[in-house]
């Protein structure tokens, strides 16, 4: 259960909260949505690891090897379990969400994509699930079409309808806008999707931190998602995929510990998810990240969403009065905790950097998102992103950075 | 900070002296930041002697960048197209009188490369321009 006292001491876990910005300021961290900063649990269990425990994974007879494996393989099951993903082996370990996007495009796209096939991605999309999809595209000749949003940002489901009847073999869409925070009803766009006989992959950068995901729910082909933007580590990401895909799948990289048998003649593939992850991979990386799993647990999703929504209401309401600020995206309960907007007459680098004198770190510019900035027909934005460890101060002091910001620039 | 928008870059930037277009100009160049979405057009105009009778500019962008294109191009009436195309980074720093972390150096260094490039009547935009 939620209990705004709880959060006052979330704080403490996070050591970066003790240091100073330009000397003497508090950090105001408005920026996770870029990357989360990491609790001293996930960081001691990296530490713990290269001291006490480290050795390559797999194959290893000696009681570090099988330490070591069995703490990364570990972290594979804690992801599934939350997740509630009832096989493990569909949890592919990549580098990132962009990684286990592209693993998919080169993958499964290579292969059962066809001239003329159609791919239905949405204008609320990061690059990295853009790219990946445009590369394929130039290489296969495949069609690409846009879901469209509403003028808050949130998608047309009518005109998703109508795309559908064009019998796309894929729609892919993320689960929660990195710019206007929408999060979109992932569930009965799969479901639609499915009933059209296409497959789904969602980009799960930005909805996996911060709430509760039921991946048997929602039922997606395949999903992604980093660590780093979760309390975890830079360098590992997943890409679940269902197991029936994932059999027909060839394999992405070539090299070690995806192979089952080696001749000079050629090779047979390991079995799922191995197949999937050639050579040695981020050991120490996926132990954070497993950490990192049980650290958001030992709070709870529920309780994290929860905190966020009270948040971002506070947000949007303290900025909302503020005169020439305009807000991109929906109202608060349609929303994660991210709030893209833009000043009148102010670039958002100058915002930004104004605020940074204060401590207050905020990301200004397309947020990989440049094709929704031309839609909105905004240059750049500011964006002010939350996480748990984020407090109604850190809003205060957003707002009085801003009327700073609007003094210099009077 | 402070020293970041001290009065002159923002005064420039408030009351940008040579904001508009010269038609018809005798360089011209446009070229944009993707990064932050700056963009920026410069218009110079000669005497018939390789002499910068005039200078203006069009854009769009932070304080940095239009402040530095204005400075800039005020400080380019009267000097040579030669002139011009001898122009570095120091010069634009100098103008400016502040230090840049290296992203804010690229939004100072876009009318750098944008007169260099109008200067030299290139095509195309070329990132060695910005040294």
């Amino acid at each position: 259960m939620y209990q705004k006292e709880q959060f006052k001491k979330i704080k403490s876990d996070f050591p970066i909260f003790q240091r100073k910005i330009h000397k003497d300021q508090r950090l105001v961290y408005l920026d996770s949505a870029a990357t989360s900063q990491k609790p001293e649990l996930v960081i001691q269990a990296m530490d713990d690891f290269y001291r006490n425990s480290n050795a390559n994974i797999h194959r290893g007879i000696h009681e570090l090897a099988e330490e070591a494996t069995r703490l990364y393989e570990d972290a594979r099951l804690s992801i599934a379990k939350f997740l509630k993903v009832d096989d493990a082996r569909q949890i592919i370990f990549t580098r990132n969400t962009t990684e286990s996007i592209n693993l998919a495009a080169k993958t499964w796209g290579s292969t059962f994509l066809q001239k003329d096939d159609l791919i239905l991605l949405t204008r609320l999309e990061h690059h990295s699930n853009l790219v990946p999809w445009f590369m394929l595209k130039e290489a296969k000749n495949l069609r690409i079409s846009f879901i469209e949003i509403t003028p808050s940002g949130e998608l047309d489901l009518e005109h998703y309808g109508a795309l559908l009847e064009q019998k796309p073999k894929l729609v892919a869409f993320t689960h929660m806008s990195n710019v206007t925070g929408t999060i979109n009803p992932a569930q009965t766009i799969t479901k639609m999707a499915h009933e059209a006989g296409a497959l789904v992959l969602i980009d799960g950068a930005q909805s996996v931190p911060h709430f509760p995901v039921n991946l048997t729910e929602i039922d997606a082909d395949f999903y992604a998602f980093s660590a780093h933007k979760m309390c975890g580590p830079t360098g590992i990401g997943v890409l679940f995929g269902k197991y029936a895909l994932l059999e027909q799948m060839p394999p992405f990289l070539g090299g070690g510990d995806m192979i089952r048998k080696v001749t000079y003649e050629g090779f047979t593939v390991n079995a799922i998810p191995y197949k999937f992850e050639a050579g040695t991979p981020s050991i120490a990386e996926g132990v954070g990240f497993g950490a990192a799993i049980d650290y958001l647990e030992s709070i709870g999703m529920e309780t994290i969403a929860e905190h966020e929504q009270e948040l971002t209401h506070y947000a949007m309401q303290a900025l909302k009065d503020e005169k020439g600020l305009n807000i991109v995206g929906p109202d608060a309960e349609k929303r994660g905790g991210v709030v893209s907007f833009s000043m009148d007459g102010i670039h958002p680098h100058d915002i930004a950097q104004i605020l940074d004198a204060d401590g207050i770190a905020v990301r200004a510019g397309h947020h990989c998102a440049m094709p929704l900035h031309q839609h909105f027909n905004l240059p750049a934005t500011t964006r002010a992103s939350l996480y748990l460890y984020n407090s109604e101060e850190d809003i205060d002091a957003l707002v009085r950075g801003l009327a700073k910001v609007r003094k210099v620039f009077a | 900070m402070d020293d970041l928008y001290r009065e002159q870059i923002l005064d420039h930037y408030k009351n940008p002296r040579q904001k508009g277009q010269i038609k018809p100009s005798d360089h011209s160049f446009e070229d944009e930041n993707p990064l932050c979405g700056d963009f920026l057009h410069i218009d110079l105009k000669t005497d018939g002697q390789g002499v910068i009778s005039d200078a203006k500019f069009e854009g769009q962008g932070c304080a940095i960048s239009m402040a530095s294109a204005d400075l800039l191009l005020e400080s380019l009436i009267g000097k040579t197209i030669e002139d011009a195309k001898k122009l570095s980074k120091q010069d634009i720093l100098d103008l400016l009188g502040i230090e840049l972390s290296p992203v804010r150096l690229k939004c100072a260094l876009l009318s750098l490369k944008v007169t260099k490039a109008a200067a030299y009547d290139l095509k195309e935009a070329d990132d060695n321009l910005m040294e």
